[in-house]
């Protein structure tokens, strides 16, 4: 049995105490030391603040609401299938699709830590990151889901899917209704990154056609 | 024996506050912190779950006080000087002296490719699955890593001693417990598996709501 190692006096204390100068100080340690480009850190938030984010997400969801082959092999193998459409890579390496139905609503949080399907949703927002979400959803989704404006009637249950492991959930959320005819572009406008993490609906067609 | 992650089902958190979709960062210096920790993580100085350990060891009091990207930057700054990559002094200083740039140095043009080949989890394992989507199991009593004390699981307090039943099988993947220790991959048969809100808590909100966790076959047991 090792003995675990906890020691008061971590290393990171010795860091400035305004949050801004410590990434600065650690910045600037291993950018001297070689150890990092400061031109690859502009490239991956360049990455993620515009290539990689919840429209991917949405291509998916809009794809499998008018396909029905499509949303078949989304359930049976998602990993495969976001592959193919270039959705792969770090922290989705192990994707599950899960579907909405009148029946089941499903919710995705980590109480652990904040394991969030990266290559198709982007960066979790700061709530899911929170301790909040992340000790309530669990216990009282039903409470959390009012956080967001959300009531299910009483006959739908929830499942909330607590990422423990490297598997990454994404929610396919209801198609809504009077969205028949219209096309993909149309439909991925209707899904809200909230909707794919079950915090949300798809947005009524009515109701977004109005607000533009 | 737990740790200040562990907050499944926690008391007194308050309300969820709901943000727009297109604030990826809040401040400048979260998308550096992000950017930072990810570019030194391609020198393989360690793992996932040793970085998600990092964090956890975090002193309770410091983990409640912490921002999120604090609370990576806290992590890094203990990682780097456990890696032998940067000495307690240098971070006392802010500061190092100028070193060409090393081997495995995450460049520009490398990041596109880097991000998109990510680091999967699965492994080939010699260990075969004893269950099957449909059995009935109950999650260990204590929710604790049984190789190292005060280590790193992925049981939550929550569901310890819960029975549950399978409903998906995963394949095998690295155990944290094991490799958040750099004891090994030790992977390992993996499943969904689905709990009853009322077999978890004492007031649930509807008798038909679930609760699934990604439990690995050493938290198992056959109910």
């Amino acid at each position: 049995m090792c003995m675990p190692h906890d020691d008061p006096d971590h290393p990171h204390s010795l860091l400035p105490p305004d949050p801004a100068l410590r990434i600065k100080a650690l910045e600037t340690i291993l950018t001297r030391k070689g150890l990092i480009d400061p031109a690859a850190l502009d490239e991956i938030i360049d990455t993620y603040e515009n290539k990689i984010g919840p429209r991917n997400g949405a291509h998916v969801v809009a794809r499998a609401w008018l396909d029905p082959a499509f949303k078949a092999r989304l359930l049976e193998d998602a990993t495969a299938l976001v592959s193919e459409l270039g959705y792969y890579g770090r922290q989705g390496e192990h994707m599950v699709a899960v579907e909405n139905t009148d029946d089941i609503h499903n919710m995705v949080v980590c109480t652990l830590c904040s394991c969030y399907p990266w290559p198709l949703l982007g960066i979790p927002p700061g709530w899911y990151k929170s301790d909040a979400y992340r000790a309530r959803t669990v216990r009282e989704p039903r409470a959390v889901l009012a956080d967001f404006g959300v009531t299910l009637p009483e006959r739908t249950a929830v499942r909330v899917w607590d990422s423990t492991a490297e598997i990454r959930y994404l929610v396919i959320p209801k198609r809504p209704v009077g969205t028949e005819g219209m096309d993909e572009a149309g439909l991925m406008a209707l899904v809200t990154r909230d909707s794919m993490i079950g915090t949300g609906l798809a947005l009524d067609p009515q109701a977004s056609e109005a607000k533009a | 024996m737990t740790r200040p992650h562990d907050m499944g089902g926690r008391y007194g958190d308050g309300p969820v506050i709901p943000e727009a979709e297109g604030e990826v960062f809040h401040a400048d210096w979260h998308a550096r912190a992000l950017s930072v920790t990810l570019a030194v993580a391609a020198h393989g100085a360690w793992n996932i779950d040793v970085s998600r350990h990092v964090r956890e060891k975090l002193a309770p009091m410091d983990y409640a006080r912490f921002s999120y990207y604090e609370k990576w930057m806290a992590g890094l700054a203990d990682l780097l000087v456990e890696a032998g990559m940067v000495t307690a002094a240098e971070l006392a200083a802010g500061d190092a002296a100028p070193q060409p740039p090393a081997d495995k140095m995450l460049t520009q043009e490398n990041v596109p490719a880097v991000l998109a080949r990510g680091g999967p989890a699965d492994r080939p394992s010699s260990v075969g699955p004893a269950f099957k989507p449909g059995d009935v199991v109950r999650t260990r009593q204590i929710a604790a890593n049984m190789f190292v004390d005060g280590g790193h699981t992925r049981l939550p307090q929550y569901a310890a001693g819960a029975t549950g039943r399978v409903i998906r099988y995963h394949g095998t993947h690295v155990l944290p417990d094991s490799s958040a220790h750099r004891l090994g991959d030790a992977p390992e048969p993996l499943y969904a598996v689905a709990f009853a809100a009322s077999d978890l808590w004492s007031h649930p909100e509807n008798p038909g709501d679930e609760v699934i966790l990604d439990l690995w076959q050493s938290y198992l047991a056959p109910a």
